[in-house]
């Protein structure tokens, strides 16, 4: 397996066709992840972002480019094929999206129901998987009963039930307190470091790249217009997106420190 | 017994009088067995007709818009009839089917056909309330469309469901009371032969105490199962 680019994206294309005229979501986008990399894709609202992502488990179908993930070509994937390695992509949500019907058990038991699991590897495999994300004693709860928190949890853990090669995320801790955000981040970086899981991430919250991610590429105008380490971007930002995405942050970062030194408002 | 030849409680205490039962039960246990059968058939068909709405609906799981569209035609034109009417039209079915066109057997044909678009339609928009983003995740983990209605779709919609079929009885026993009039049997036939037509206002009220106690009862059960389940998954 190639070490280098695990995950190659080319000329990636999509127009969303709206009765108000076509908008061009991403004009073409050729990005390389490598394996066991945390990759961050920053860009502001309507940059295009969530349709990239979903592009990657063909979500949504782009109008041209290919995606490859380790050997699979996703784009000419048949239907059934498809569904078979969606069950090797993980995908976390903003609003978690479990399902109300089901115990926090029965939740990350679903991605192994649909692959056909054993019962006994279900029960063996659930328990194992929600003590890594400190909820083994919630396994007879209903999501109802848990934090937005708790909630990423269970989204996390259903997300690696069936150990997948990639875990996207869909700006998965932006309707969490930092506090929260903070705890779910640790746990991503947790468990890339122990599992080498290559994770891909969008975010609108800078802060977010910069406790997690490796790489990091910025989306403007569905176009990539910066990559590189996240060190690179922080250090020397070269697009508009990114200095202007650090001038925010930085101001956030001021009134922190008017706070600390007592001046008020 | 009617007002004009009895006071009130006569009246009433002759609602309650062994004579005035001896007609109302038999045509209770008529209402039950139409009201069984007909809940039966428009459960199973219903559900069917309400999934397949969903699934071919051009934004469902797979859109076929044509067949949907014929589909929703005909349950509109089901649905727009009177139940007077559409008991009247299917009575020639009934005939052609089970042999004879009276009877609460021959009317289960035309409460059925009444009651299973509107049942359908009730399915269709419970289901649409599941929210998109837990059809994004299923389908996410490779789900297959099979899948999605049974793992995905029917339970989550569940409570909501209930709440529809609980209507959905209570409709059915207010169309086999009209059912009655075209020769079902029943309470309906009861209320109105007897009642309406020969001025026994005491079997009148006796047939109406059943009808009011059986949607109490019904709405009752429905109330409460859905009730658990929502306290059991925690969504209030």
């Amino acid at each position: 397996m190639a070490e280098e680019n695990f995950i190659a994206i080319k000329g990636l294309k999509k127009t969303f066709r709206t009765k108000d005229g076509d908008i061009e979501v991403l004009r073409g986008i050729d990005l390389n992840i490598q394996k066991g990399d945390i990759f961050g894709l920053v860009g502001f609202s309507g940059a295009g972002k969530s349709t990239f992502i979903r592009c990657l488990n063909r979500m949504e179908t782009p109008d041209a480019g290919t995606v490859r993930i380790g050997e699979h070509e996703i784009m000419s994937m048949e239907k059934k094929e498809l569904n078979r390695y969606r069950q090797k992509i993980g995908m976390i949500f903003q609003h978690f999206n479990l399902f109300d019907s089901r115990t926090v058990f029965r939740n990350v038991a679903y991605p192994l129901e649909i692959a056909g699991c054993s019962r006994s590897l279900i029960r063996k495999r659930v328990p194992e998987i929600l003590e890594l994300v400190e909820l083994g004693d919630k396994l007879n709860c209903y999501p109802g009963q848990l934090s937005g928190g708790q909630k990423q949890r269970v989204g996390i853990a259903r997300a690696l039930a069936n150990n997948p090669d990639v875990l996207l995320s869909d700006e998965a801790t932006s309707a969490l307190d930092p506090q929260t955000t903070l705890s779910v981040l640790d746990l991503l970086k947790d468990i890339n470091r122990r599992f080498g899981l290559t994770i891909v991430l969008i975010t609108h919250e800078l802060e977010v790249v910069r406790y997690l991610c490796h790489h990091v590429a910025v989306l403007e105008n569905g176009r990539i217009a910066e990559r590189g380490t996240v060190r690179d971007l922080f250090q020397n930002p070269k697009s508009d997106t990114a200095k202007l995405f650090i001038k925010i942050n930085s101001s956030f970062n001021h009134t922190e420190q008017w706070f600390q030194e007592g001046e008020g408002i | 017994m009617n007002t004009n030849n009895s006071t009130f409680w006569g009246i009433l205490a002759s609602a309650f009088s062994a004579d005035t039962w001896a007609i109302v039960a038999p045509a209770i246990l008529d209402t039950l067995y139409m009201t069984a059968i007909t809940t039966v058939l428009t459960l199973v068909f219903g559900v069917l007709l309400g999934i397949v709405l969903v699934v071919t609906d051009k934004s469902g799981v797979h859109p076929m818009p044509v067949f949907n569209n014929v589909l929703g035609a005909v349950v509109n034109v089901l649905r727009s009839l009177p139940s007077m009417i559409l008991i009247i039209l299917t009575l020639p079915l009934s005939r052609m089917i089970i042999g004879i066109s009276y009877g609460p057997q021959a009317c289960i044909i035309a409460l059925a056909v009444s009651c299973i678009p509107m049942f359908a339609r009730l399915v269709e928009s419970s289901i649409l309330e599941v929210p998109k983003g837990k059809l994004e995740a299923a389908k996410a983990m490779g789900t297959t469309n099979a899948q999605i209605i049974f793992k995905v779709l029917l339970p989550e919609s569940f409570p909501s469901l209930i709440r529809n079929f609980t209507v959905t009885v209570i409709a059915i026993i207010s169309t086999t009371a009209l059912a009655g009039t075209f020769g079902a049997g029943g309470l309906g036939d009861v209320a109105v032969r007897f009642g309406y037509t020969r001025f026994k206002t005491d079997i009148l009220i006796a047939a109406v105490l059943v009808l009011v106690v059986l949607v109490e009862l019904v709405q009752l059960a429905g109330d409460l199962a859905s009730r658990y389940l929502v306290k059991k998954r925690f969504l209030v």
